[in-house]
């Protein structure tokens, strides 16, 4: 395992989210008061990391049309989840456009009235007995995942006294290490919600803003079926050491 | 259209995708049964060894605090280790009897403390190459080398994602029973403060016959644990 002429681009921690953003009221107690303690010339520790290739995934753990059933004896057409059918698709690629290949993307999601099938989510809107609302995936050869899901529907949150999340989809990705390690969340091109948001506006950069929406691509929408959204992913660039111990 | 060489190099970059929090339901992409979802066929979580895996088995329990001191029910911790012999396994793997990769939560219903089965992990070169195999190419650069032979004390590579966490908070498990490991460890001698380095040391339990590390993740204020940038 020889990591050691392996680097990955610094994190930009102002284009990120600070820890401390009050607008957004849980992570006022939750934020470290101290600095950070910046590794230098990290190790082993921070620049290797897992590797899903021998996960055994389901047939349909990519598509959330098909792999949830209340009740398993429901199949075919009936017990569908209710909702816009989208396929939600991109490319995980480094900061210096490289593909990610055989990555782990895992995304959750509320349902198509912005519930959630978790057990501490008591928002009225109802559960859909054809939706559970979570996938996962490893990227192909080029770096692309593909997902099928319903668009999630916004919802009411206790952040100001009317704090709504725009529709969005929870995104996980591994990268090449734990130091690439990053969950985000899509948000939908258009979305009024958007601006509004103290979730997202815990970023300062409009730009940053940017990489979180998905795009609504018609070329590889599903005429008659479903529409598709592109969300790529950048993960930190991974460098070879120019001198370092070669 | 500008020269590129006219551009700042961080123009001709990609921005890395920017992070949000996880959210109150990071369970259900992540911790299927904690959120009341039938679980798949496998599932990434918590038990990092098997029975039969090398090493002195070993729990790592702890909770995690916010800045008032009330627990925080709703996180998902990450941990990312070397085998016994201070090797990482980067091959995620179930029929394996260890991983060096699983997850945990603390939760509302469960006590609200995570918890790992694994073993103890061996001592890492900071170049992560194991003495057996590893093959140090490097001609010029002695300073290098005596860096990259630098081992560091066993530990376990924490990330903590939560509601209210807008990037994941990045620390270490030490563990307190490895004194003189710890003292040379030049990612612990990293931390200016020796009061600080005490919050990343594990306090070694022992219950039910098994032996236990406890370690309590201070998210701010009195205690607050340490969290790196790398």
């Amino acid at each position: 395992m020889q990591d050691h002429n392996k680097r990955f681009v610094e994190r930009d921690r102002n284009w990120h989210p600070p820890a401390y953003a009050p607008g957004y009221k849980t992570s006022v107690a939750r934020s470290p008061q101290q600095a950070l303690v910046s590794m230098q010339q990290p190790s082993a520790s921070e620049l290797t990391g897992p590797s899903f290739r021998q996960l055994r995934m389901g047939s349909h753990d990519n598509d959330l049309l098909l792999n949830y059933r209340e009740d398993p004896a429901l199949a075919g057409a009936v017990g569908l989840p209710v909702g816009e059918r989208i396929i939600m698709f991109g490319r995980v690629v480094d900061q210096f456009g490289k593909p990610v290949p055989h990555t782990l993307v895992e995304m959750w999601q509320a349902n198509a009235g912005g519930r959630y099938r978790h057990k501490k989510d008591g928002y009225l809107a109802p559960l859909d007995p054809g939706f559970g609302g979570v996938g996962r995936t490893l990227t192909d050869e080029q770096g692309w995942y593909r997902f099928r899901t319903i668009k999630p529907g916004p919802y009411p949150w206790p952040n100001d006294p009317n704090s709504w999340r725009p529709s969005h989809i929870h995104v996980s990705v591994m990268g090449p290490s734990i130091s690439t390690r990053l969950i985000t969340q899509m948000y939908f091109e258009g979305d009024p919600l958007i601006p509004l948001c103290p979730i997202v506006n815990t970023i300062k950069d409009p730009a940053a803003v940017e990489t979180m929406i998905g795009r609504l691509d018609m070329a590889r929408s599903k005429p008659m079926d479903c529409l598709a959204y592109r969300f790529d992913l950048v993960v930190r660039g991974e460098l070879q050491t120019f001198f370092e111990n070669q | 259209m500008k020269q590129p060489n006219s551009q700042p190099c961080s123009e001709l970059m990609l921005r890395e995708t920017a992070s949000q929090t996880a959210g109150p339901y990071v369970h259900i992409g992540l911790a299927l049964h904690v959120a009341g979802l039938p679980e798949r066929d496998e599932e990434i979580w918590s038990r990092m060894a098997s029975p039969e895996a090398e090493g002195e088995h070993i729990e790592v329990v702890g909770t995690v605090i916010d800045g008032n001191g009330d627990l925080v029910r709703d996180a998902l911790l990450e941990a990312w280790q070397a085998d016994s012999q201070g090797r990482y396994q980067p091959e995620f793997d179930l029929k394996k009897p260890f991983n060096s990769f699983g997850r945990t939560a603390t939760t509302a219903d469960e006590g609200s403390e995570w918890s790992l089965t694994t073993i103890k992990p061996g001592r890492v070169r900071v170049d992560g190459i194991d003495e057996e195999h590893g093959v140090i190419d490097d001609k010029d650069s002695h300073l290098a080398n005596a860096r990259s032979a630098l081992k560091m004390a066993p530990h376990i590579n924490l990330a903590i994602f939560a509601r209210g966490v807008n990037i994941q908070l990045q620390t270490r498990l030490y563990f307190e029973d490895e004194a003189e490991a710890n003292a040379e460890c030049p990612v612990l001698s990293r931390i200016e403060s020796p009061t600080r380095r005490q919050t990343l040391i594990a306090k070694r339990e022992e219950a039910d016959g098994k032996v236990r590390y406890r370690l309590d993740i201070k998210l701010q204020g009195e205690g607050e644990t340490v969290f790196f940038d790398f």
